[in-house]
């Protein structure tokens, strides 16, 4: 029977076990990725199954990093994925956050757009680094998202987001996330998306200071808008944005974002939840 | 009656957006308004009317990101 390891078709006897696969086609690998999900070496294989073998501690060659770092990918999510185009409206808390989960998550391309570069009060919430103080925003992101994953395309607009450039810049995307950090900027995207861009789903991250109150953060969809966060909480002075809540906002963001590419993951179920959390 | 934001509220004749944003007490100045999904753009907020049985959308966007 034939099965894919490590990308490759290869047939082997049925009832093979892992071990004997390693034994034969990767001496000294210790992790095995089975359908994108870590079995053991005594796991029998059946036809057509995606196996995954991987040396911990090793590097491997820039060859075989792509599909390793593939490995627990869903089989035909991460190809489905590796095609779609997401456009990232500001670098801060929100877009830094959902720009590093959407490349680890392997989407093909993100089309990054910020003006501004990385200081010191950045680093409370968003994903650089103190070594990249003074560096463009766009550059510093890259950069780490390449360090997570170099098999991103990563398009970047060092530039300040007004109305006018917005069509060029998104014009590509198959949805756009909106990441800014004061109201009016949103309000202009939003408008600008609705009417430059009716078709492409745009998601807003909209209430997210203070910390906590997880229960509060969700999402509403209004046409092609999707709205994530509180709804209620507004950052201002002595009410401060923190990197837990605005990460989790900048995620629910991202998460939302795979749901519109993909469509509905049909595996989650929605059941009553039985303990809710009292208050 | 409409609904607006999920809730039910009463529907009268020449409830324009402008009248219903007064009626809801939606008094900030950064919002974006849907009705049955279509955009309305904020200089046609008075003469913009709301049929009955519409289903208005009204997110008023905050700073934090």
């Amino acid at each position: 029977m034939k099965i894919y390891l490590n990308e490759k078709k290869v047939t082997v006897t049925p009832g093979a076990k892992v071990a004997e696969l390693v034994k034969k086609h990767k001496p000294g690998a210790d992790l095995c990725i089975l359908n994108g999900f870590p079995c053991l070496m005594e796991h029998t294989v059946a036809a057509n199954d995606r196996v995954v073998l991987i040396e911990k501690g090793k590097r491997p060659s820039k060859r075989e990093l792509e599909h390793l770092l593939a490995a627990r990918h869903t089989p035909g999510v991460h190809a489905r994925l590796k095609k779609a185009c997401v456009g990232i409206a500001g670098c801060g808390g929100l877009g830094s956050t959902a720009a590093m989960a959407l490349a680890r998550a392997g989407v093909g391309t993100l089309i990054i757009a910020d003006f501004d570069v990385v200081e010191p009060s950045n680093l409370n919430r968003q994903q650089y680094y103190v070594d990249q103080i003074g560096e463009a925003k766009v550059d510093a992101l890259a950069g780490n998202i390449r360090r997570a994953n170099p098999y991103v395309q990563v398009v970047k607009h060092r530039v300040r987001i007004v109305r006018q450039n917005v069509k060029a810049l998104f014009r590509d995307a198959d949805v756009v996330i909106e990441a800014f950090d004061r109201a009016d900027q949103k309000l202009m995207l939003a408008d600008a998306m609705l009417d430059l861009l009716p078709k492409t789903p745009l998601v807003i991250g909209n209430g997210m200071a203070g910390y906590g109150a997880n229960d509060l953060l969700r999402t509403r969809r209004v046409g092609n808008l999707h709205i994530c966060g509180d709804e209620a909480s507004e950052a201002g002075h002595g009410f401060g944005l923190m990197a837990p809540r605005v990460g989790a906002c900048a995620l629910l963001q991202a998460n939302q974002a795979l749901e519109i590419l993909l469509g509905p993951d049909p595996r989650i179920t929605r059941s009553e939840i039985r303990n809710p959390i009292p208050r | 009656m409409i609904n607006v934001n999920g809730e039910r509220h009463p529907w009268h004749a020449g409830l324009s957006i402008t009248r219903l944003l007064q009626e809801k007490n939606y008094v900030f100045p950064m919002i974006i308004v849907q009705i049955n999904g279509a955009h309305v753009h904020e200089e046609r907020y008075a003469d913009t009317m709301v049929r009955d049985g519409d289903d208005v959308a009204v997110i008023h966007l905050i700073t934090g990101g």
